[in-house]
């Protein structure tokens, strides 16, 4: 069965999964079961679903992160393979938000948000420029030299949202990225990460569990038993 | 700078056990430095008293020690005969006791010897040498442990001799020593026309070629070595050198293996991290440089240390009075930048594995790790 994202007008697709499978526990725990899935520039995609029918697991494909058993995936129009260049994907193409931030404690916010330009190689005075603007559009400004300890949840997570587009990436792959967030929280980072997608003219495909900010993308879209069973305008 | 960081955050994280690894490596390097130093150090001392105003030695081919080295009296009195030889003077080196003395170095010597001729004498008169079968003079250390003085009896071995004179060398081998006159040495010791080496200074240095071809031609049963030639090749040397070396090594092992499981629990206590990383972009490389970068922090500073420790640990030995003249605290550059790249590769070394851990963690894997 090939259920589809639609494409939003003429706009170009940026994200393509044909029949993909992915099994975990050598082949004991089927996770996706031959999906299909298309996603366009600029959209914002929610994905939900119960706990293990594969949310995760698909953005993990997308991101380069694990492979599938079968099935072809693609991100920008190409290929993401084994044979892939999957540090240029990582480095350049998509950023990841996770539900646990995923800081580093002994560095600061600066420094956290600074890993993905040293990875790139990107020169110290762009990253610095770069990562002034995103901590002002965050307002993490005065926040820039304390340690992820002094951090609250919130800031945390827009600590790992600013790391998450410091290399300018299209792309933004986000696991539950409110889920360890009271809802006042929740909704300010969400907020914040509908703004910076637009502004930054990403596409954003992110996994939830909260319904009222699936509302809030462009689609969303059921998984079920390892496949897209409806989707749905938000 | 954040690249250093990364490095440096897990050891400062781990304070406690990052400062065992570094002591680890720091007492194998203070340890292989001390051991090379002073065995060196002994090696060179030998090698001074063969080499004492000479350049060529000439002893028993095929000898294991100097010691059952027998060298004829007649090659001697012909070979100071050859004209491009300056003076070959005859030593006879022989082990004894005396009461509470195990081992006492002693030197039969001709009175030209320039151990007679140019020490430096704190009592006696260098003339009176060899004037009397049972004379003897000895080192300054000697006298102290023998308790003698000029003019004292000495109970050396099974005879009594007269003390003549104490003389004073820098050098621990020979200050320890009884000089004899050659002929009392070859009495005492049972090697009648014989010396165990004779120490030859050429007229002319460029004859060494010459003079080594001599000796082989006229006697087959000799060997001619100049001393660099004689400190490298002489097996007892290199069985201290040897010795020294795998002394150090061992420590060095000990050490690595320190490092080893500090890197591989450095590696376990930050899957997650190392997950992000990569996560983030961070190469196989890049990740493979964070934890060879943490060893190399760890096997530097401990390198560097074990270096200061060792000196000052080999400085404080030279005060010792009882080692006064054997131990030469001078550490040779050249065994300095030996002891750190050693110390540096037991650091990478060790750290391979976890390295290779880190490089092949799966981040999908890895951040499921809790």
């Amino acid at each position: 069965m090939r259920l589809a994202f639609e494409s939003n007008g003429n706009r170009r697709i940026v994200l393509r999964a044909e029949n993909l499978w992915k099994s975990y526990d050598e082949g004991t725990v089927a996770v996706l079961k031959g999906m299909d899935c298309e996603v366009s520039a600029g959209q914002t995609v929610a994905l939900c679903g119960p706990s293990g029918c594969g949310k995760s697991t698909l953005l993990h494909l997308f991101g380069g992160l694990d492979m599938p058993d079968r099935g072809r995936i693609s991100v920008n129009g190409v290929e993401v393979n084994r044979h892939s260049n999957l540090l240029r994907l990582l480095r350049h193409e998509v950023g990841f938000v996770f539900q646990l931030h995923n800081l580093i404690p002994d560095l600061t916010l600066a420094e956290n948000c600074l890993i993905p330009t040293v990875a790139a190689g990107i020169d110290g005075r762009t990253a610095k420029a770069r990562l002034v603007e995103l901590a002002e559009r965050t307002g993490l400004s005065h926040r820039l030299g304390h340690r992820i300890q002094k951090l609250s949840g919130g800031e945390r997570q827009r600590t790992a949202l600013c790391r998450a587009l410091m290399n300018r990436p299209k792309i933004l792959l986000a696991d539950e990225p409110t889920g360890s967030l009271d809802e006042q929280a929740s909704n300010v980072v969400f907020d914040l990460l509908l703004d910076l997608v637009a502004t930054e003219g990403a596409t954003l495909l992110m996994a939830t569990h909260d319904r009222s900010l699936a509302g809030r993308c462009d689609r969303l879209v059921e998984m079920h038993d390892g496949k897209i069973h409806e989707h749905a305008h938000a | 700078m954040i690249f250093l960081k990364l490095i440096l955050t897990n050891l400062r994280r781990h304070r406690i056990r990052s400062s065992i690894s570094v002591a680890g490596i720091t007492f194998s390097v203070a340890a292989m430095l001390t051991v090379v130093t002073i065995l060196q150090g002994a090696v060179g001392m030998f090698s001074s008293i063969l080499s004492n105003d000479s350049e060529i030695i000439v002893f028993e081919r095929d000898v294991s020690d100097l010691f059952f080295s027998n060298v004829p009296a007649d090659a001697t009195a012909q070979i100071s005969a050859w004209p491009i030889v300056a003076h070959a003077n005859p030593v006879l080196f022989g082990i004894v006791s005396s009461a509470g003395h195990p081992i006492i170095t002693c030197f039969g010597v001709m009175p030209t010897d320039a151990r007679i001729q140019k020490a430096s004498w704190l009592e006696g008169d260098r003339g009176s040498f060899a004037q009397r079968a049972d004379d003897v003079v000895l080192g300054a250390r000697a006298a102290q442990f023998l308790s003698a003085a000029l003019g004292s009896q000495v109970q050396i071995g099974h005879g009594t001799f007269h003390v003549i004179g104490v003389l004073k060398t820098a050098n621990g081998f020979e200050d320890g020593g009884v000089y004899m006159p050659l002929a009392s040495a070859q009495s005492f010791f049972h090697k009648q026309g014989t010396s165990s080496v004779i120490t030859v200074k050429l007229r002319n240095k460029d004859d060494a070629a010459a003079f080594k071809n001599m000796v082989r031609a006229k006697y087959p049963n000799l060997i001619a070595l100049e001393d660099a030639e004689f400190a490298r090749s002489y097996s007892q040397f290199r069985i201290l050198k040897a010795t020294a070396w795998a002394v150090g090594g061992c420590g060095l092992l000990l050490g690595g293996l320190g490092v080893a499981n500090t890197m591989i629990m450095s590696v376990f206590t930050r899957i997650r991290e190392i997950a992000i990383l990569r996560v983030n972009g961070f190469s196989q490389i890049q990740i493979g440089g964070v934890i060879f970068g943490e060893s190399a922090v760890v096997s530097v500073s401990g390198a560097v240390t074990g270096l200061l420790v060792g000196t000052c640990f080999l400085y404080a030995l030279k005060l010792i009075p009882a080692l006064d003249g054997y131990v030469d605290p001078t550490i040779h550059p050249l065994l300095m930048l030996v002891v750190l790249v050693l110390a540096l590769l037991t650091g990478i070394a060790g750290a391979l594995y976890p390295a290779v851990y880190a490089m092949r963690i799966r981040a999908v894997e890895a951040l499921r790790f809790e």
